[in-house]
């Protein structure tokens, strides 16, 4: 059976969304050269950042909110496994290729 | 009750191998399809960003404005928007953390709140796209130089400072009683390519050929109606308000079918429906989308404002 979450956990996760949505308005004003300057894999590592804490934010809400956490595992995995494997094979083939077009334009 | 009988069994019929009812796995495999097209949506969004990455605005220059306040306040704004998503979506499940200890003051309490937040949400959102609509004070000149004829956005860039002008109505001591006149427009337009033509730049700043800027069209915002109609926009390439449009608007009509459903169930909850059915199990179903839409506002606000 789910395991019932208490509101104490429900408002933690509030706090927690609002933090990490407060660090990430702070840094896209601040915009850190640091951040700003240093690439990974061809992003900065300001939206590196901004990608990673969306994430976070995402598995918080999914897994508390939605209670997907306390859910069986054959339906956790029956709904996170088609996200998981299609989202990222289409980004895959859009970026790449829009990266190309920008680069056949503009050399 | 599953975990007595065996594997083999647990298929044959008359159980839930999922421990899930018929209705909340249906909303799933829905929110799974919903969580793909919007994926679509924002890939599409930056696949266009990345092949006009030259002639694509940085979100912090178009999105500047809060109410009340006049100035440059980049990204305050949706911040506040996504706070009241964040805490409709928390007001939302502490309604279902009621509705499963059959409490039906606090699924009443909570939801309406729910409700209240969505409704902000959208009104909140009826306001930026207003903005985004009506665009700053001095516009933007559309110049035909892009590659294979496309036209291109500039700016009049004051030398001061690098941000073009976010439409305060008295930073000119103009006679006009309205500074965002077509008249005024025009006027300072004819007025500035005249003195200093160098003033004008691409978003990749680079300065506009003298002769091609003559040419150009003034506008201003991103018309919805007319002949313009999704022809241009102030901001850069034609398809960012597109896509801003179709984004923005695609998760506002889910927020707005959201409150409407929420108001249905919170009816339906006055009227004691689930309490006479035994359990609150279409607060939690309906609790799903709406999560789901504060998760979809999640990466709308990461792709289109911060990224």
């Amino acid at each position: 059976m789910s395991k019932e979450n208490s509101t104490r956990e429900i408002w933690l996760v509030f706090w927690i969304l609002l933090v990490v949505t407060a660090i990430e308005v702070i840094l896209g004003i601040v915009k850190p050269s640091v951040l700003v300057d240093n690439y990974i894999i061809g992003v900065t590592l300001l939206n590196m950042t901004f990608i990673v804490l969306t994430i976070v934010k995402a598995y918080y809400i999914v897994y508390a909110f939605m209670h997907l956490g306390s859910e069986r595992k054959n339906l956790k995995m029956s709904i996170l496994l088609p996200v998981w494997i299609l989202i990222p094979y289409l980004l895959f083939i859009l970026l790449t290729e829009s990266t190309f077009q920008e680069f056949m334009l503009h050399g | 009750m599953n975990k007595e009988k065996s594997k083999n069994n647990i298929w044959r019929g008359g159980e839930r191998p999922m421990e899930a009812s018929y209705g909340k796995l249906m909303m799933w495999f829905f929110l799974i399809t919903d969580a793909l097209t919007f994926s679509a949506f924002l890939g599409a969004y930056g696949y266009h960003r990345f092949s006009h990455f030259e002639e694509w605005p940085v979100a912090d220059h178009v999105f500047t404005h809060f109410p009340f306040i006049h100035g440059h306040y980049p990204l305050f704004y949706v911040a506040l928007m996504t706070f009241i998503l964040i805490v409709s979506s928390v007001t939302m499940v502490l309604a279902v953390h009621a509705g499963k200890h059959m409490n039906k003051k606090g699924v009443v309490f909570w939801l309406f709140l729910t409700i209240i937040g969505g409704a902000t949400f959208l009104g909140s959102q009826a306001w930026e796209w207003y903005h985004f609509i009506k665009g700053t004070k001095h516009g933007a000149i559309l110049v035909t130089s892009g590659q294979h004829g496309q036209p291109r956005v500039a700016h009049y860039v004051d030398s001061g400072s690098h941000n073009h002008d976010d439409g305060h109505p008295n930073d000119e001591h103009s006679s006009h009683s309205d500074p965002y006149s077509k008249e005024s427009l025009i006027k300072f337009h004819e007025e500035k390519m005249e003195k200093e033509p160098f003033n004008y730049k691409y978003l990749n700043g680079n300065v506009v050929p003298k002769e091609l800027l003559k040419e150009g069209k003034i506008i201003r915002g991103a018309p919805l109606n007319g002949d313009d109609a999704f022809q241009y926009n102030e901001y850069g390439h034609t398809t960012f308000s597109n896509f801003f449009y179709f984004i923005t608007g695609f998760h506002g009509f889910h927020v707005f079918t959201g409150v409407i459903i929420n108001i249905i169930i919170f009816i339906n909850v006055l009227n004691n429906v689930y309490q006479r059915r035994g359990h609150y199990e279409m607060v939690e179903k309906v609790g799903l989308y709406w999560h789901f839409v504060d998760l979809v506002w999640v990466f709308v606000f990461t792709f289109f404002y911060l990224v």
